[in-house]
């Protein structure tokens, strides 16, 4: 059996009428990183609850290994690493307690851990580096930190597709590049991440794959086919903030046209001798005569 | 009076028994309904239950099995109107359960029973009769049972539903086994300190041992600790006070709260 995910023209509809997704399909191997890419309200998470049968399609199927998504959950093969904000931080369990939740599903009635049960817990909490953390209470650890705990929880399970939500949100740069560098390996291992993110700069830096979305899969395929600004502007419409270079107050740019895109915030852009930097040439050309004019006196 | 005074009286030792046996049952079940966050859910259908009550009595049923159905039907009306309109929980348990409680206050005094209202609303645990006395003891111990078998489901479907889900448990299951162990223990603690003051026996001991843990099964053994230490405690001293039993049992859960939450502050400001 290898792995895959695989969605057909799946639409799904809440019971209020609400149609969130329509006729999606997309097709993904193993050994995908995969980012899922699209606005607030694009159908990302309603996408994620069909893969892990939370939500029925209303039509089209899921096939999660060349199986159903509900014999993909009897074999815990779907992992998931919850958004920080759906975590209740207060909840009064360990760093060690949440990892072996992982293994809840391996064990028996009564959820006794085995032997091999705190075994893997051990090399999970390892794996990402929070073996000393095990003994805090959850709400004690850094953005980083609680990333960490809920993907060692997922390695914890086996999980062999990974279903990550936003995970670099409030999370350091450092503890991003670490978490990079876990899913590369975790992709060596043949596992498939998907990762819904809104770090549209981060996309091309660790993700092999790109799912589009917006109320359906507009395009599914590898990064440098899917992730093309054509792409991006009709699933983010007019949303993403742009700043090119050629209208911008920066001088003496190379001449090629560059374009800067992000989704939630503006950039903020330093030029030469740390200028700040302004979107729009006209209606600052007094600044750019003055930065011009000071360029020749140097 | 002597300080051994109350225990010469054999009322008063199976009060002290009955309302430990029951401060055991909620003190479990409290741990999990403060964590999931249903607080005000225990408040509705603890006074819910009171139609199922009457109405048990008329059919001649257990009267848990009244309380037990009418805790149901209020759980999943508040289910029901929530998800096809777009009032909020809160309110709409407000409109069912006062709704409801009504509507057992009216049955009530239509209806001719045996049973005292005061005992139902206040509880009535010196003059608990032989078949209460089973029933309790029934609910307790299946609810208890259940709650400890299937401790760990449970915690982590309040802690994290979803990653229960994906790993194979069902939620929804889950969520109506939690409903039903609500009734339960509602049931079982009825008749030691009404059903107007069962939500403090369902809540003050979780919230309690939260104060002073931040383990889980730290939290289940100091809620246990706490709340029969304040069961014993309030019927002492009801029969001292000469007052109702099941509001002198939930002052002293309040006073154990309370002590609980200055000694959080003092453990806080030495922290700091």
């Amino acid at each position: 059996m290898t792995l895959s995910l695989e969605a057909s023209s799946v639409t799904v509809a809440y019971p209020n009428g609400h149609t969130a997704l329509r006729d999606a399909s997309f097709k993904l191997g193993p050994g995908t990183i995969a980012a899922l890419v699209g606005v607030n309200g694009s159908g990302k998470s309603t996408l994620f609850k069909a893969l892990m049968g939370f939500v029925k399609p209303v039509s089209g199927q899921i096939r999660i290994a060349g199986g159903t998504v509900e014999q993909a959950r009897k074999q815990k093969l779907v992992a998931y690493v919850p958004q920080s904000e759906e975590v209740d931080w207060t909840f009064p369990v360990s760093v060690w307690d949440v990892v072996m939740m992982g293994r809840y599903g391996h064990m028996g009635f009564l959820r006794i851990a085995s032997a091999e049960d705190k075994r893997i817990v051990s090399e999970s909490l390892a794996r990402v580096g929070m073996s000393d953390f095990k003994e805090r209470q959850i709400g004690e650890l850094s953005g980083g930190q609680k990333k960490r705990v809920f993907l060692a929880r997922a390695l914890a399970q086996s999980g062999q597709i990974i279903l990550l939500d936003e995970p670099f949100t409030g999370v350091d740069v450092t503890t991003e590049e670490s978490i990079i560098s876990l899913l590369r390996d975790l992709r060596n291992e043949g596992r498939i991440m998907l990762v819904s993110t809104h770090n549209l700069g981060s996309v091309p830096e660790f993700c092999d794959h790109v799912v589009l979305v917006n109320r359906t899969v507009l395009a599914s395929g590898p990064l440098e086919e899917v992730f093309t600004e054509q792409n991006l502007s009709r699933a983010f419409g007019g949303v993403l903030r742009q700043f090119h270079f050629e209208h911008s107050t920066i001088q003496d740019h190379d001449g090629k046209t560059v374009k800067l895109l992000t989704d939630d915030e503006r950039p903020l852009v330093f030029g030469k001798d740390g200028h700040l930097e302004y979107k729009d040439r006209s209606g600052r050309e007094e600044l750019v005569r003055e930065r011009e004019k000071m360029e020749g006196r140097e | 009076m002597s300080w051994l005074a109350p225990f010469q009286y054999p009322f008063m030792i199976e009060a002290l028994l009955v309302s430990a046996l029951v401060g055991i049952v909620c003190a479990v079940f409290s741990c999990y309904l403060v964590l999931k966050g249903w607080s005000l859910m225990g408040d509705a259908i603890s006074h819910a239950v009171l139609p199922g009550i009457v109405l048990a009595y008329l059919c001649g049923l257990p009267l848990a099995v009244g309380a037990f159905a009418a805790g149901f039907v209020c759980a999943m009306s508040i289910g029901w109107i929530k998800s096809s309109t777009r009032i909020k929980e809160d309110t709409v348990m407000g409109i069912v359960f006062t709704g409801m409680f009504a509507l057992g206050l009216v049955l009530f005094t239509k209806v001719q029973t045996d049973a005292h209202l005061n005992h139902i609303l206040f509880g009535n645990i010196l003059g608990i009769e032989r078949d209460d006395l089973i029933q309790v003891i029934v609910a307790s111990v299946v609810t208890l049972a259940v709650i400890l078998l299937l401790r760990k489901d449970l915690m982590l479907f309040c802690f994290d539903p979803a990653h229960a889900r994906a790993i194979g448990l069902s939620t929804v299951a889950l969520h109506y086994l939690l409903l039903a162990l609500l009734s339960g223990a509602i049931v079982a603690s009825m008749q030691a300190v009404g059903i107007l003051l069962v939500v403090a026996m369902l809540v003050t001991p979780g919230c309690t041992a939260r104060l002073l843990t931040d383990r889980f099964d730290r939290m289940l053994l100091l809620a246990v600790a706490s709340s029969v230490l304040a069961s014993s405690l309030g019927v002492y001293a009801s029969f001292f006070l000469n007052g109702s039993t099941g509001a002198c049992i939930v002052l002293a859960q309040s006073l154990v709260f309370l002590v609980a939450f200055l000694l959080r502050g003092r453990r806080a400001a030495q922290k700091a």
